[in-house]
């Protein structure tokens, strides 16, 4: 009888190389994708005077950096103009292919690798980015790393890793209408904290996980990393075959057969076991916004801001006065009556055309009372959604729209939240200063930043969903 | 890369819970090399106000913490981005241990990369630490990576760290040069794969 695997030790074993006394294993890279930030590893490169060893599994993507409002051909920004140069100079000198700023599926790395069959179930896929973890919903080990590794991937293809604990986070039962994939993720990382899932892989399983798309499933892994996991999956299924079917990029013909047959495998077997195991109840899940400055920070949006004073623990009572001073919030003040300057839908976590069909739906017909960007999550889906007519939504709610790239989320394009603003953000980190400096960030899922613009303030969407198809 | 032994320092408490990369280095540094100088922007929104002046009640600009070259923090330091620049500017700033019940995995991988300990501790001998280096005299903190220990003073303690990362750190380890002596395995994986995995190689 073969030992019982999770799917994670599946993943992990399909791709080492070799494994050490101490623990260490060297693995094989399937997909590496570098953007703008990654030239620090590209001198490193340049100072050994080495290759990249693997020109077809290394992919550029222009996002960090690019223009999302005005011409792109014309970059008004200097310090910008070079970054964006720079990768396309190191994509072109290594013979990697980039989906450049001009290219018609440039967009967010995290939205690109999977649009375009470049990241399937079964792969190891690393990028100098945290939100890596995004492409593990495909059934995928991927995770975030440093510069030192993007260079060492550059150069061998390969990574060294010790194998992380498992834990699995079951949500079953069925959500509540109105609930995004958002909600159930930031339900998670409220219940198990910023650090809860440090040194794990997660495996998202459960009845409410099979129930949401491929969409929804990115969203949930991309915030994994805001749990502490650097990589969080999902096990590949019907949903995901038709999703990954026909890609550009993606197998084809006896080659799709084969991956069937292999992903049909990459299931955890009866019997394994995990580290830790987290369970929630999916109907328990309310809308939800973030109130703080960390991701664990988030509410249902019918409660109030925690009074530090309740706090037993005054270190914990003290992390959350900072953190009610810095969000120029009042102790017990209700959330939905906190009142935004700004609304922006965009970034890896929420910019995929579900995401604003879902936006769209609630401003449909409405105005927004806040000024607000909307930045598709790749040129692909920019064009889906004017043929959708939602940039026509968008406009006509009073707010903007733009190009693709991460935009407002990391706000190193220019695109910022200006100091002690107050945006709804679909974003994935309400960090200090994280959309500019002294910027006031509140995560929420799509639907929820469209109901907070139109009515000006934090809102349950829920009755702005009342008769409408959502 | 520098090994790391031991070291004898002043210590700084910075008595936060999630300390993340873009605390420590905002992103609007990261279109900038090393060589900028990114020691001297660390901690940059917390350390100065807007108009570039010093915030005096920042334990790092306080007198006797502005030599630290240990930072005990709270949990989940260094949460957030994957910026290995986040490292070079504590690195450059001249920090080279932070002390700390939790670390984000990638900073934590990242810092082994660039000669930072990352000594995690229990969260009551944190608040310890932290107690003792905010009551006079300031005594300075050693850190003895051969034996897993801390001391202040007559105090002692033990902290954790992944053994590999431990091991890199003691020799200095080039993890390029590791993995070059295996080329041959690497090789014969690939090859291996490519029969064993049609589907795993771009398709266009």
């Amino acid at each position: 009888m073969t030992e019982a695997l999770t799917l994670i030790d599946k993943l992990w074993n399909a791709h080492e190389i070799v494994r050490r006394d101490d623990g260490d294993s060297l693995l094989w890279v399937d997909r590496h994708y570098v953007h703008e930030g990654s030239f620090h590893a590209f001198s490193r490169l340049a100072e050994r005077g080495a290759p990249v060893a693997e020109p077809g599994l290394t992919f550029g993507v222009a996002d960090h950096y690019v223009p999302t409002r005005g011409s792109r051909d014309q970059i008004g920004n200097p310090e910008i103009a070079h970054m964006v140069r720079q990768i396309e100079e190191n994509t072109a000198k290594h013979h990697v292919r980039l989906f450049g700023l001009n290219d018609r599926r440039q967009g967010i790395v995290h939205v690109v690798g999977p649009e375009q069959g470049l990241t399937l179930p079964g792969l190891l896929i690393v990028c100098g980015d945290s939100h890596t973890s995004t492409h593990g919903a495909l059934g995928a080990v991927a995770f975030g790393i440093g510069a030192s590794e993007v260079a060492h991937v550059l150069m061998t293809q390969t990574i060294w890793q010790r194998r992380p604990k498992r834990m699995r986070i079951v949500v079953n039962g069925a959500t509540a209408p109105g609930i995004a994939a958002k909600d159930v993720v930031l339900a998670i990382i409220a219940k198990i904290g910023a650090d809860g899932a440090t040194g794990h892989t997660i495996e998202f399983a459960g009845s409410a996980i099979r129930a949401l798309s491929i969409e929804g499933r990115l969203t949930l892994c991309n915030m994994s990393i805001e749990a502490g996991a650097r990589c969080g999956t999902v096990a590949p299924d019907e949903a995901t075959f038709d999703y990954v079917k026909g890609r550009p990029f993606a197998p084809k013909g006896a080659a799709y057969d084969q991956a069937i047959e292999a992903w049909s495998k990459l299931t955890t077997d009866a019997g394994a076991e995990f580290d830790r195991e987290v369970r929630l109840d999916a109907a328990e899940i309310a809308p939800v916004v973030t109130w703080g400055t960390s991701p664990e920070h988030a509410l249902p949006i019918d409660s109030s801001v925690p009074d530090p004073a309740g706090e037993p623990d005054p270190a914990r009572a003290n992390e959350l006065r900072e953190a009610i001073e810095y969000m120029g919030l009042r102790p017990g003040q209700k959330l939905n009556e906190v009142l935004i300057d700004r609304a922006f839908i965009g970034s890896c976590t929420n910019a995929r055309i579900e995401d604003l069909r879902a936006a769209a739906a609630v401003l449909a017909g409405r105005i927004s009372k806040v000024p607000g960007l909307v930045s598709p999550g790749s040129s692909p889906v920019k064009r889906q959604a004017e043929e959708e007519g939602l940039d026509r939504i968008f406009r006509d709610a009073g707010l903007e729209w733009g190009e693709s790239g991460c935009s407002m989320c990391v706000g190193i394009n220019g695109d910022i939240v200006a100091p002690g603003e107050r945006c709804a953000s679909t974003t994935n980190r309400n960090f200090r200063g994280r959309q500019g400096p002294g910027a006031r960030t509140h995560l929420m899922s799509p639907a929820m930043v469209a109901a907070a613009a139109v009515a000006g303030r934090l809102s349950d969407v829920r009755p702005f969903l009342t008769r409408r198809k959502v | 890369m520098d090994k790391f032994t031991r070291i004898t320092a002043t210590a700084c408490p910075l008595n936060v819970t999630n300390i993340n990369t873009d605390q420590l280095l905002p992103a609007r540094y990261l279109k900038w090399p090393r060589s900028a100088g990114l020691g001297k922007v660390l901690f940059q929104d917390l350390r100065f106000d807007r108009d570039g002046r010093e915030q005096a009640d920042f334990p790092l600009n306080r007198p006797q913490w502005r030599e630290a070259k240990i930072i005990v923090a709270g949990r989940n330091f260094g949460c957030g981005s994957s910026r290995e620049a986040a490292v070079y500017a504590l690195y450059d700033h001249g920090i080279r241990c932070v002390i700390a019940p939790s670390f984000g995995d990638i900073f934590a991988g990242n810092a082994v990369q660039n000669g930072l300990l990352t000594a995690v501790v229990p969260e009551d001998v944190a608040a310890g630490l932290m107690s003792h280096l905010t009551t006079p005299p300031n005594m300075p903190v050693t850190v003895e990576l051969e034996q897993n220990t801390i001391s202040i003073g007559h105090l002692e303690c033990g902290f954790g760290i992944d053994p590999i990362r431990r091991l890199r750190l003691l020799n200095g380890w080039d993890d390029i040069s590791l993995t070059e002596s295996f080329r041959d395995r690497i090789s014969a994986f690939k090859s291996a794969d490519q029969v064993r995995r049609v589907w795993a190689f771009p398709a266009e």
